[in-house]
């Protein structure tokens, strides 16, 4: 360190001092600015594709194509094509989007097409899906937090967080491949369960930390007081621990429905989309990211709109979490 | 008060610790414990076994072949080379890296050192919702907003000048998606990560390395860079490998924004594709049990790189948060 040689020259110093400085501003601005775009794009463009049909009803195509295919009474959609996955055309080794494989008789007048239909269909498969896989990695979670945080720290526990920064870092589309070979491939057939145990490998390390570092924060001397009574180890753990720590606990949860709840690559793999309302987790379902995957690869631009409103239910979903995390966190530490 | 004894002999050993359950818990805990073990181990098993028939037939050599041709016709046997997907999935990454580690260090150092306490929170707050976007948003954002506002602002005007005497630069752009721009949005995506762990790990420095700095005169930038940065540098590393680790495995960005295509283009601004989009769009429709294999073979790669990663990357910013680097040094 040549701190004695730079003395001389306290003016260059101070100049390399502010540059650097101010850089570190604008590196911090640049970073906030595409968080402020995405989430006004999403708001505003979005926002405006939301009307009431937007939450009630499912697909319908936005031409009529082959009019004799659509029940009119019911709105129903044609057929199940629409609700391709993504591909690459075989033909021609180019990326072509799901939708337009079914719906690509091109009509003069695309561009004019009002958006109609909804995702009725997506919110409904999101939810289950998801409550799905909440309800199975919530034990999984929450029991490995306890034994992560209540019981002595040994390399095994080590082990068992590695494992969970593993499985939280593993590539979606890997958790996809998993589900797609483990359930798809044996059951053959894309199912909502196999997307919800595909999300249980992304939700349980979420749960598991979070509750590990809530269950952390309680102070030893509540457990020392439940145990002084006379109550067995588990008994404390179960009664006067985790009830103290269940706030923290459901914030783990929130958070990780909520990012159960976005993930789109593994639900690409195993659930595969679904046009119609359905309410069986053993078919085929839609979720609100795959529709839009879906819908912003499409040639309508009314199918567009449809995506940008999805996008805005699940931004909603995601900010409202992480807000209401951070309140109930901070309300945590004030204890 | 010495001998004051239990008024009926205790149960010891197994007994003593089932008497109240205590045991049977631990055991459920550890049994749920270990359901996360074999989640991992789920992952690794299932990738491999159904990666069998295109490792047989390719082994490594899988990694560098540069034809993917799943398409059987008269004239040309299928084949799988995964250098394209490979290439595009580090090319990307690049990008992304060189773009977000310098944003995403200065960010964490702002946060941690020269951030109003005030802002902090918020700042901080701010960054960690960049993280919590869902994928699929991001990838909406670049092809509806960013990749069109891309091609037209930066993309045609470098092809156009700079890009006729270096290569990788060329255009003529046909499409708006490509090598750079998903390269971009990644870099977006990934960091957060990098910001969040460079403020951790600068958190952890304990004041006196920064006092020492301050009390012989020096200025706050050099508190940081003679002080600050060298104590905390193998964390900073972890996190931007992490960092690094994200954008490879990321994919519904990459898929929508990269334009999926098996050509190798030298040009930064062609199509290309990545190993997790060309799974995600091939995988549902696969043509042969072949090339469902190829395409585990990949995700089971990219499970191996995303695991050696996490492995260095936690270990340095576990390091680095522990100990005092100065002792090691």
């Amino acid at each position: 360190m040549n701190i004695q040689t730079n003395m001389q020259n306290y003016a260059g110093r101070s100049l390399v001092d502010r540059a650097m400085r101010g850089l570190t501003v604008v590196a911090t601005a640049l970073a906030i600015i595409p968080l402020f775009l995405i989430i006004g794009y999403v708001l505003i463009v979005g926002g405006a594709a939301l009307n009431l049909d937007f939450f009630t009803q499912t697909y319908q195509p936005p031409v009529a194509v082959g009019s004799e295919a659509i029940d009119p009474a019911t709105g129903l959609p044609i057929d199940s094509t629409l609700s391709g996955s993504g591909a690459i055309d075989p033909a021609t080794g180019l990326p072509i989007d799901p939708s337009t494989a079914g719906s690509s008789e091109e009509q003069p007048d695309l561009s004019q097409v009002e958006a109609r239909g909804g995702v009725l269909h997506g919110i409904v498969g999101t939810l289950m899906i998801t409550i799905a896989a909440l309800l199975i990695s919530l034990p999984i979670g929450i029991m490995a937090g306890i034994f992560l945080a209540e019981y002595p720290d040994t390399p095994f526990n080590t082990f068992i967080r590695f494992c969970c920064d593993v499985l939280s870092g593993a590539p979606s589309i890997v958790i996809g491949v998993v589900g797609f070979t483990l359930l798809v491939q044996t059951t053959r057939t894309y199912s909502g369960v196999a997307g919800a145990i595909a999300l249980t490998f992304l939700m349980v390390p979420t749960i598991a930390r979070t509750t590990e570092e809530i269950l952390k924060l309680v102070p030893n001397a509540t457990r020392e007081a439940a145990m002084a009574m006379g109550a067995p180890m588990w008994y404390a753990t179960l009664t006067v621990v985790v009830p103290t720590a269940l706030s923290g606990i459901v914030t783990g949860a929130l958070l990780a429905f909520a990012r159960g709840a976005g993930e789109t690559a593994p639900l690409l793999l195993t659930i595969q989309g679904n046009s119609n309302l359905s309410f069986s987790l053993f078919e085929p379902l839609a979720a609100l990211p795959l529709l839009t995957y879906k819908y912003i690869e499409s040639p309508f631009p009314a199918e567009n709109q449809l995506a940008w409103g999805t996008a805005f239910v699940l931004m909603m979903l995601v900010l409202g979490v992480n807000l209401l995390v951070r309140i109930t966190t901070a309300r945590i530490k004030k204890g | 008060m010495a001998n004051i004894q239990a008024t009926s002999p205790k149960p010891t050993g197994w007994a003593h610790r089932l008497q109240h359950g205590d045991l049977f818990f631990w055991l459920l805990t550890l049994f749920f414990a270990l359901v996360i073990i074999g989640l991992v181990v789920a992952v690794g098993v299932v990738t491999y076994n159904g990666s069998a028939e295109a490792r047989a037939e390719y082994g490594t050599s899988f990694l560098t072949q540069s034809d993917w041709n799943p398409i059987e016709t008269d004239l040309y046997q299928p084949s799988y080379g995964a250098w394209p997907a490979i290439r595009g999935t580090l090319l990307s990454s690049l990008i992304a890296l060189l773009l977000a580690a310098p944003t995403g260090i200065a960010i964490g150092i702002f946060l941690s050192e020269l951030c109003p306490l005030r802002l902090r929170a918020l700042l901080g707050f701010t960054v960690e919702l960049l993280a919590a976007i869902p994928s699929v948003i991001y990838g909406l954002w670049g092809v509806a907003v960013f990749s069109p506002w891309f091609t037209n602002a930066i993309a045609n005007p470098l092809a156009t000048s700079i890009g006729q005497f270096i290569p990788w630069l060329a255009g003529p752009i046909a499409v708006s998606r490509g090598l750079a721009v998903t390269g971009v949005i990644l870099a977006i995506m990934i960091l957060p990560t990098i910001a969040a762990i460079t403020r951790d790990v600068l958190q952890a420095v304990p004041n006196h390395q920064r006092d020492v700095m301050l009390a012989l005169g020096s200025t706050r930038w050099e508190v940081i860079w003679l002080s600050v940065l060298p104590y905390s540098r193998a964390g900073i590393i972890g996190g931007v490998m992490l960092g690094l680790g994200r954008a490879l495995g990321e994919t519904m960005a990459a898929t929508m924004l990269i334009g999926n295509s098996t050509r190798i283009e030298e040009s930064i601004f062609y199509p290309a594709t990545t190993a997790a989009a060309l799974v995600a769009s091939e995988l549902p429709n696969s043509n042969s049990t072949m090339h469902e294999s190829a395409l585990i073979y990949l995700a089971l790669v990219l499970f191996g790189i995303t695991l050696i990663l996490n492995l260095a990357a936690r270990y340095l910013v576990w390091q680095t948060s522990r100990g005092p680097a100065g002792a090691r040094a």
